[in-house]
């Protein structure tokens, strides 16, 4: 079923007459930079989903708070949804534009305002990239822990709308464990501060609320997050394993010594070999999953605690344990995973990546069902997970020049996210619904749920303008799906596209 | 699993969750407001609420626990200290350490009011508040259905996050009838210590410290003595020792600041909680101060007015709690105008018929 907004079972959008729009904003935002020729918009037609495309009406690129203030006030009188976006590195396509719809670029907001070494906080500009804060903290001696693959792009200001996670969640938690204070702009324009620079606040939880809330409340524009003393010592270790369910069960031993690792990590075999060709990691290439265990901390409990892992690890019936020599090799270790999406890519000509989280000990049986799945549908899948957390990344090869390869990759994404569901896990767990897995919600949750989801949207935005038809399914498009789904697999007329 | 399941089991567990869904489906069709309550151990907090007692006690019991998840599932009436003994038996807690404000007895403080309440202990700054421990909750919500939101896994984006919006909006949004926690393995060793010093020295040292890599886990200072507790491996809490010194002191002392049981509470005059930037200097008011959470949270015994206070703790970036019942018609630090229309308009779509504890946080709301 079309991902792309659908006027029909999303719900309808202003006829906008963009000459006229973008004369009003011209007359009102005289010096605000605004895209409206076809040659200049298609950059800006997909975020990093890029297999869905819409070139939006304008985009706009300001540079100050009182400029995206006076945008909102004008599309809120003119009725004009609009779509937020930072550094566009998004895999959900929660800033996919809309063709009835002005795109908000607020990359160019990129200075970090102020860190504070005593406070342990940074103040910046919701364009600052991810990594930025933590090289600007660096002669603190601090840093900004939560470390999406895609930090060295993408922007603190999307990772607070998407809730963005990493490899290190399980020890350090996820972007809304390291804010502070989010200052929003409402749908009308108005300023709002949520959280405070104390650690909590008066009122209800909205920084909380609003984190991962993928533009459908609110427009970031600044963010203050914490900062943590950097650890002394970080070490690795890989361990091999000639079965992913020892791999899995490995997992729990280690937490149940009582050790909290600040990354764990696995990968299937053909994860490894795609990661081995690309980087060299020096990967085992004949195992069939692989652990990593980084442990941090100070050094002396960082020491025993590699002991204690590694009998942990062998005694779960490792083939091979190996720690990091030094330095290089523990990058190098690291940067075998972090690669791992990049190098499936080149084993395929597309790659659609999924996120699905479950309850760790429902590993083998997922794993089986994804097997299971990719035989079914004829598509190869290289398994990546944060094991330490539960959040699996099964990367879906396919071609999307062989004619219904990029269907079939969808329904078997969407497939493997039931299946997670039905574990009692989530269809999402660092990469957001967006627009990707709008029809998966309707498998997360029922209609009284999805209900409650709009109130909320109600609350802060009656209208619905603010990023329309992401995040949240309208109930027309669930019972279009749920109708579709009784039939998956046996669609009828499967001669026709369906995107 | 089936033998973890009997391990948690006791003979009062019990499923209530259509009695309260029929209590709030009646409310609402009489339009007449409930005011929600466990133990009704933290009635001290907040504004009175006149409506019929819904008592989520008769809804207890631990749903699900498997320490190698790290997540623990209970009833919202399910006492804390029931959910505190079974995480202690496979070697793991709370890390919020939220105060229990009750004696364990049979006024213990659940699990349900543990969330609506929001409140943290000494540990707080270092490991998170309890609202960053919610991974799930089950709730009745104002249009009288029971719903699942967020649920056991640690990463969870799909929808708006109103599990986390539960924790600390005093039942204002809806009634919590299940929630799922994130829980860690107790540390390996706990030292406690004490050294004497100034206040404005303690807070100096304890921001150069928190830029440290150093094991501190709580910190808290009396006027005279700073407090420090460390929690880690053998190696990191004792070269912590050997670096800082200090007399050794008895760990009972956290349990007694974080259920006001020290001597200065028991101080006649009014109780307010000061929530601060962490770097907060020692602030000038009238009366006695306690400092915890190395310095962001700070307790005020005084007779000085709420707006004295207010307009002092807000010009530093904090806010100001009454914690004495009755004396302050707005014990929560009121919101700025645009905060609480939107606070106003979330409270008119999740509790349309106004049942849910009204003006227990504000009287608006």
């Amino acid at each position: 079923m079309n991902i792309l907004y659908d006027e029909r079972v999303d719900g309808p959008l202003p006829a906008i007459d963009k000459a006229q729009l973008l004369h009003a904003l011209q007359a009102r935002l005289p010096d605000l930079d605004i895209l409206h020729r076809e040659e200049e918009l298609r950059p800006y037609e997909c975020d990093g989903l890029s297999a869905y495309r819409t070139t939006p009406m304008l985009v706009v690129l300001p540079e100050r708070v009182e400029q995206v203030q006076t945008l909102l006030k004008v599309c809120h009188e003119r009725g004009v949804p609009v779509v937020a976006r930072g550094a566009g590195t998004g895999l959900s396509g929660g800033a996919l534009p809309l063709e009835k719809g002005v795109l908000l670029v607020m990359a160019r907001f990129n200075r970090i305002l102020h860190i504070d070494p005593a406070g342990r906080f940074a103040r910046v500009q919701p364009g600052v990239r991810n990594l930025a804060i933590s090289q600007a903290a660096a002669p603190y001696d601090l840093y900004y822990a939560p470390d999406p693959s895609s930090q060295i792009a993408c922007s603190i200001g999307g990772n607070v709308a998407e809730n963005a996670g990493g490899v290190h969640c399980l020890k350090y938690g996820l972007t809304v464990h390291n804010l502070l204070k989010v200052d929003i702009l409402t749908v009308e324009g108005e300023r709002m501060v949520l959280g405070s620079d104390a650690l909590d606040t008066p009122g209800f939880d909205l920084l909380a609320l609003f984190t991962g809330s993928e533009g459908m409340l609110g427009v970031i524009t600044e963010v203050t997050v914490k900062l943590l003393p950097k650890p002394q010592v970080a070490r690795v270790l890989l361990a091999a394993f000639d079965s992913v369910e020892k791999a899995g069960r490995a997992v729990g031993d280690i937490i149940a010594e009582g050790i909290i690792p600040g990354g764990l990590e696995m990968m299937d075999n053909l994860a490894i070999r795609a990661a081995e060709d690309f980087i060299h990691a020096g990967y085992p290439v004949d195992a069939e999953a692989i652990l990593l265990c980084e442990l941090d901390g100070v050094e002396a409990d960082v020491h025993q605690d590699c002991d204690r892992v590694r009998a942990v690890l062998e005694k779960a019936g490792a083939t091979e344990v190996r720690q990091a020599r030094d330095e290089a090799e523990r990058v190098r270790f690291w940067a075998g995973r972090k690669n791992a999406f990049p190098a499936v890519g080149r084993l395929s000509p597309d790659y659609y990546c999924m996120d699905g989280t479950i309850p760790r000990r429902e590993l083998p049986g997922v794993l089986k069902g994804i097997c299971a799945l990719s035989e079914e549908y004829g598509l190869r899948v290289a398994n990546v997970f944060h094991a330490g957390d539960g959040n699996m990344h099964p990367l879906i090869l396919f071609d999307a020049n062989q004619p219904g390869e990029l269907d079939r990759a969808e329904a078997l994404g969407g497939k493997i996210l039931e299946l997670c569901v039905k574990v009692g896990g989530s269809i999402t767990g660092e990469h957001g619904v967006g627009r990707e897995k709008i029809n998966q919600m309707c498998a997360q949750f029922n209609s009284d749920e999805l209900t409650l989801f709009h109130a909320v949207k109600a609350a802060f935005d009656p209208s619905g303008m603010l990023n329309p038809g992401k995040n949240i399914p309208t109930l027309h498009r669930c019972a279009e799906f749920g109708a579709m789904h009784v039939h998956m697999g046996k669609l009828p007329f499967p001669e026709l596209e369906r995107f | 699993m089936a033998a973890e399941r009997q391990l948690h089991t006791s003979a009062q567990d019990r499923d209530a969750s259509d009695v309260l869904l029929e209590q709030v489906n009646q409310a609402i069709q009489d339009g007449l407001p409930l005011r929600i309550q466990g133990a009704n151990s933290k009635a001290f907090l907040g504004r009175e609420v006149a409506g019929e007692v819904l008592d989520t006690r008769i809804h207890r019991g631990i749903v699900t626990y498997d320490p190698t998840e790290l997540v623990i599932t209970a009833r919202a009436g399910t006492p804390l200290s029931e959910l505190n003994a079974a995480l202690a038996r496979a070697g793991q807690m709370l890390p919020c350490e939220p105060p229990t404000f009750s004696d364990g007895g049979v006024g213990d403080a659940t699990v349900g009011g543990m969330i609506a309440a929001g409140l943290s202990g000494p540990r707080r700054p270092w490991s998170g508040s309890v609202r960053d421990f919610v991974l799930g909750t089950r709730v009745i919500t104002g249009l009288g259905k029971h719903l699942k939101f967020g649920g056991e896994v640690m990463k969870n984006v799909a929808g708006y996050d109103l599990s986390r919006l539960m924790a600390g909006s005093f039942g204002c949004l809806g009634v919590i009838t299940e929630v799922s926690l994130k829980v860690l393995p107790k540390p390996r060793l706990c030292t406690s210590i004490a050294l004497e010093m100034d206040s404005a020295r303690a807070l100096a040292r304890l921001a150069q410290w928190g830029q440290q890599p150093l094991p501190i886990s709580a910190a808290s200072h009396d006027g005279r003595v700073l407090r420090l507790r460390f929690e880690g491996g053998e190696g990191s809490v004792a070269a912590a020792h050997d670096r800082l010194g200090g007399e050794s002191i008895d760990p009972v002392y956290w349990r007694a600041l974080n259920e006001h049981q020290l001597d200065f509470f028991t101080d006649g005059r009014p109780l307010w909680r000061l929530s601060l930037p962490t770097n907060t200097a020692v602030l000038d008011l009238p009366g006695d101060q306690l400092i915890d959470w190395g310095g962001a949270q700070r307790w005020l015994k005084t007779s000085a007015c709420g707006n004295e206070i207010r307009a002092i703790v807000s010009a530093v970036g904090g806010h100001a709690t009454c914690y004495s019942h009755g004396l302050d018609d707005t014990p929560f630090q009121p919101l700025a105008t645009p905060l609480l229309r939107y606070h106003r308009q979330l409270k008119a779509q999740l509790d349309p018929h106004g049942v849910f504890n009204p003006g227990r946080m504000y009287a608006e709301i």
